[in-house]
């Protein structure tokens, strides 16, 4: 199951041409761009891993690559995904996210019945990959 | 070649349309923009025949691939990472910020910023701290120039430990595998930068350009000092120019001799000296004249004088 968050979530991943121009699209607003991987796919999952220190004072897209393939090589069995910050008075915040990169194969997700209180149930998404301990899902090393 | 549509040009003399592939060089050399700057490089860099030379063949280079690119002529980049040589104050890193708009207008380099480093910026205090810090200033010089400014003191012959070898590694890593996002120029004073390359053999056979800045000709010091001083509203009276004159050769005997940078800092010691006999009659009512020119003694009290009339 192809799992999909931030913009551009209903494109088909981007190429790095064209994560290339996001970038520079970032750059040219001032955002800082910053590079974070995860191997726990949950959507609710917020915490995901920096790779480095989130890149200020860039004038051009070719750092970030340069960063995103070096991060590629370490943990291109997981999750990456780019932010830009802004911070810029008033925002303070997040502008922009959107995924680069991806494990091979994406188990996908069951989903959890919890039978309570009555004929209750509560639901639960879990997925397949974290079945495994950290690091070792999506066939790591 | 002749689907290819490069420009149809309408020559002004005879009005009629020229065939699709050829290319009006003029038009490009104008559209580009790159006369304005060279011509701005002659007009405000004194001497440095060589230096100008070269510029102007990697311009003509840069100009000619532009168009090669246009006509599907494909060709590697050409490398354009560069090395400058020359003694103090002969205009290295000046004409390191002028090669940047160069290649910016050429469209070789992105973005066209400049970024000055030395030794400190790249190499880290201990181990583990080199590699993140070289890599940021690489980010930052991405889409640029990365100018390293005397770029022996990377490498330490006498420390095997060093942590400048391991700013050297990646340096030279990312010059050659990222040629079309980054300019590298490295600066020094010429024989340690000479044996700099010979116990870094991988730095000379990446850079293709080697320039040498020749020593400036007393006259052109007289020259340059005379462009300083105007773009300080200052000028010197006749007097004091024939005086700075002497100044220059026995000065370009003294030892540390820093051409242009000496002639600078000359110019500064009399425009305190001047600012000194100025308020030195406070009863005097000063014209702009006044305050502008430098006289005479203000040059003649330089202890270079002193030092030679006593000898």
């Amino acid at each position: 199951m192809r799992v999909t968050q931030g913009c551009f979530s209903f494109l088909p991943d981007l190429t790095d041409e064209q994560i290339s121009r996001q970038v520079q699209y970032c750059l040219g607003k001032g955002w800082a761009v910053n590079i974070e991987f995860t191997d726990d796919p949950h959507p609710r999952n917020t915490f995901w891993e920096m790779w480095g220190l989130p890149m200020f004072d860039l004038r051009d897209a070719a750092g970030v690559l340069m960063e995103l393939n070096e991060c590629r090589k370490v943990y291109g069995d997981r999750y990456i995904r780019m932010s830009a910050f802004d911070s810029s008075h008033g925002w303070e915040s997040t502008r922009l996210s959107f995924m680069v990169n991806r494990p091979k194969d994406e188990p996908g997700f069951r989903l959890e019945r919890h039978e309570v209180d009555g004929r209750n149930i509560r639901y639960t998404t879990k997925s397949y990959a974290v079945d495994r301990p950290e690091g070792t899902r999506y066939g790591g090393k | 070649m002749n689907s290819l549509v490069v420009a149809t040009t309408v020559t002004p003399e005879t009005g009629e349309a020229r065939p699709a592939e050829r290319v009006d060089l003029r038009r490009e050399f104008n559209e580009v923009g790159i006369g304005e700057v060279l011509d701005q490089l002659d007009r405000e860099l004194i001497g440095l025949k060589p230096v100008k030379t070269r510029i102007r063949e990697i311009a003509s280079l840069l100009l000619i691939e532009r168009i090669r690119k246009r006509m599907n002529l494909t060709s590697d980049v050409p490398t354009l990472h560069m090395s400058f040589t020359g003694n103090p104050g002969t205009g290295k890193t000046t004409v390191a910020l002028r090669i940047a708009s160069i290649l910016h207008k050429l469209g070789f380099v992105r973005r066209g910023q400049v970024v000055s480093v030395t030794r400190d910026e790249l190499v880290g205090q201990y181990i583990g701290h080199t590699a993140p810090k070289t890599k940021e200033i690489l980010k930052k010089a991405m889409g640029g120039v990365l100018f390293i400014d005397e770029a022996y003191y990377l490498h330490r012959p006498d420390n095997e430990r060093d942590y400048g070898q391991e700013a050297i590694e990646i340096l030279l890593q990312v010059m050659e595998s990222q040629r079309e996002d980054l300019v590298v120029i490295l600066a020094g004073y010429g024989d340690r930068m000479d044996k700099f390359f010979a116990s870094n053999p991988g730095f000379r056979s990446r850079i293709a350009h080697h320039i040498d800045f020749p020593d400036y000709s007393d006259s052109e010091l007289l020259t340059i000092a005379e462009l300083m001083l105007h773009d300080m509203n200052y000028r010197f009276s006749p007097d004091a120019r024939q005086a700075f004159i002497r100044y220059i050769s026995l000065r370009k005997t003294r030892p540390l001799f820093s051409n242009a940078r000496s002639i600078r800092n000359a110019l500064d010691r009399m425009r305190l000296r001047q600012a000194n006999r100025l308020v030195a009659d406070l009863d005097r009512v000063l014209t702009a004249d006044d305050i502008m020119s430098l006289e005479a003694p203000d040059v003649l009290a330089s202890r270079v004088f002193l030092k030679n009339s006593s000898e």
